[in-house]
């Protein structure tokens, strides 16, 4: 894992003495509102619907046991005994009071963590696949590169003003578990004819208001070029990006309008002047950053582990989690374990203290003191040994996050949306509690196999709707919330938007509605098809029939 | 009837707040002073004004309520959850030992 140097420290620790100014002088009547407002946005402290909410942020969402007790302590002491985990692999708090939140940043930096760039116009925290350094189909550790990018683009002058946010997402495999071309930047490292190591260089993807699907810009780009073409693309967005229109701002207007090949000789025009100055990554530079992420030290193991194989055969529960739960590792006789965030009438994304605990001590006694946050909101220990993964699943199931139900229906991602969010338009999370109620049968929820559903409150999108296999968006219908559905949507390397299947449900309606498509589809499949596959054979016309027949 | 109540977030500890009977602000909502008239609720925002200035509260608004039996009740759907708190039926949502 990355450990600060002394620039990180200090550069952190003196942003906590700074704020903790600004929330004196705020408190004294010194700064107002107006002036204070974008002073507590830039440490990512919002005002929601209910209180003030904190976004702490996991660069690309990997940390340690220290750091997870750390959050676990602070949602005891500063809040109400729990955080949120975002699709931004971040986690937020829902209460915290103003006052109390220097101490609470004071505390964040003893472990090498902040707020900073979790809020404003500005390049938020990098994201990656959530199973960097683990995943058997990777090339190389994104999070090298992810952490360059932090590096540089931490209170990057230029940057910190732009026309509106900026999110770049970086994975090192063929498989997309990182969403990257839903991002405003996505980067996949590759191999080119020659076997060499680069990225290809996805622009202008997003979701919100108006989403779109990310064009490649640049097949392939030398690692070391990385900084400056980042910034060529910077340069470029900061000078022609929509300043005038807040709903126009986005990178991805901009890559539309001109078109991807404009844009992208745009780009390469400011590339060349940038490249081969300051900005090249030299080779030592990046060996030091690659020595963090360096893979711990595995055992030589057999590839099947019989105690686990026995354990699976005998405990139909732990076979049952397996399925879902465990994904296939590098390293021989080890796997990667998901945790699910997603318990049968839970709240999507949230963890108690005692469950942040209970993660933090396994994580430290079988997974190599690594975790990580995914961007689907759950957790991820991403280095267990086969033999070590029933003990892990006895302590998930001992602190109630035991549900076997990664991929599938009941693992949904959700924005907090109107039971916390001052944007939103509906409520998002009781949606996904009626939805997962509905479908808790595992059994059932195991036939019906993979499928991704997703819900936001709010046109923003904070809940990836667009690219839910179901999407689920709320809106406001003269003060009623109702819920438009999408069908088709991908964030994976196949990524695609959903289409609208017709009028919106109301908040009685919705659950109906979803289990109506998930019926039609089972009614529909080929032989081993899943949800996504069967969609795009069929079409809609099959789901709407079954949604508005005889209406 | 319909009525204008005014609420706010405290600054300190960002509490839903709403303006009560001798410019006091209550958490309860139903402890509202609903405004009936234009003037009415441009007092009770001179009020939450001052407050702002005095730093006792943040960010105040006038809302739509209906009155019954005397009680305030919200109109929007936002309103009802910002003053009853999430709908979302977890015993996690709901303050502990502070």
């Amino acid at each position: 894992m990355y450990r600060y140097d002394e620039f990180d420290s200090t550069l952190v620790n003196e942003r906590v003495v700074q704020f903790r100014g600004q929330v004196a002088r705020r408190l004294s009547g010194e700064l107002d509102e107006d002036h204070f407002k974008p002073l507590r946005l830039m440490n990512g402290l919002y005002l929601q619907l209910h209180a003030y909410m904190l976004r702490v942020a996991i660069p690309y969402g990997t940390l340690d046991s220290l750091q997870m007790r750390r959050l676990a302590r602070i949602a005891r002491v500063y809040d109400r005994g729990y955080g949120h985990f975002t699709t931004r692999q971040n986690i937020q708090y829902n209460w915290p009071k103003l006052a109390e939140v220097p101490d609470l940043l004071a505390e964040l930096a003893e472990v090498e963590m902040h707020a900073i760039q979790t809020s404003g116009n500005c390049i938020r925290n990098v994201t990656a696949d959530h199973f960097a350094g683990a995943a058997a189909d990777e090339v190389e550790d994104p999070r090298i590169h992810a952490e360059i990018i932090r590096q540089w683009s931490t209170l990057h002058p230029e940057f910190s003003f732009l026309p509106r946010k900026f999110k770049i997402a970086v994975t090192g495999a063929a498989r997309d578990r990182a969403a990257i071309k839903v991002h405003d930047i996505g980067l996949q490292l590759r191999r080119d004819a020659a076997g060499e190591v680069g990225f290809r260089v996805i622009v202008g993807g997003g979701q919100g208001r108006t989403p779109m699907i990310g064009p490649t810009i640049r097949e392939f780009l030398p690692k070391a070029d990385l900084l400056s073409y980042l910034e060529a693309i910077l340069r470029v967005y900061n000078r022609l990006g929509r300043r005038d229109n807040l709903f126009k701002a986005r990178i991805k207007i901009l890559v539309a309008s001109v078109g991807a090949d404009i844009f992208a000789a745009m780009v390469e025009e400011e590339w060349r002047a940038l490249r081969g100055g300051s900005l090249d990554l030299p080779a030592e530079e990046v060996a030091r950053i690659a020595a963090y992420f360096a893979p711990p030290p595995f055992e030589n193991l057999p590839a099947q582990d019989t105690g686990f194989e026995a354990m699976r055969f005998e405990d139909r529960d732990f076979a049952r989690w397996c399925r879902t739960n465990l994904h296939v590792h590098k390293q021989p006789g080890y796997a990667i374990l998901s945790i699910s965030l997603k318990p049968v009438g839970g709240v999507p994304g949230d963890a108690t203290a005692e469950q942040m605990e209970a993660v933090a001590d396994l994580a430290e006694r079988y997974g190599q003191d690594e975790i990580r946050v995914s961007h689907e909101q759950n957790l991820v220990l991403p280095h267990v040994r086969l033999r070590d993964v029933h003990a892990v699943w006895q302590g998930l199931v001992a602190a109630g996050l035991g549900a076997a139900n990664i991929g599938l229906v009941s693992d949904m991602i959700s924005c907090p949306g109107l039971d916390y969010c001052n944007l939103a338009n509906a409520r998002s999370i009781p949606v996904a509690q009626r939805i997962a109620t509905r479908f808790a049968d595992l059994d059932r929820q195991h036939d019906i196999g993979e499928l991704k559903l997703k819900i936001s409150g709010c046109i923003n999108a904070c809940g990836h709707h667009h690219v839910g296999h179901i999407g689920i968006l709320g809106v406001d219908k003269k003060g009623r919330e109702f819920y438009q559905i999408t069908l088709g949507g991908s964030a994976g390397e196949d990524a695609s938007l959903g289409d609208i299947v017709g009028p919106a449900f109301s908040y009685d309606d919705v659950v109906d509605a979803v289990e109506s498509l998930v019926e039609t589809y089972l009614d529909l499949r080929e032989e081993g098809e899943l949800f996504l596959d069967a969609y795009r054979r069929v079409g809609l016309a099959p789901f709407k029939e079954a949604l508005y027949a005889g209406h | 009837m319909s009525a204008r109540i005014v609420t706010a977030n405290g600054l300190r500890d960002g509490e839903v707040l709403y303006l009560a009977c001798g410019g006091r602000w209550s958490r309860d909502l139903a402890e509202a002073e609903p405004a009936e008239t234009e003037q009415a609720e441009a007092a009770l925002m001179a009020i939450a004004e001052r407050a702002v200035r005095c730093r006792d509260v943040v960010e105040a608004y006038a809302m739509a309520v209906t009155v019954e039996d005397g009680a305030p009740r919200p109109l929007s759907q936002r309103e009802r959850i910002r003053a009853a708190g999430p709908t979302v039926g977890t015993d996690i949502a709901t303050e502990r030992g502070r």
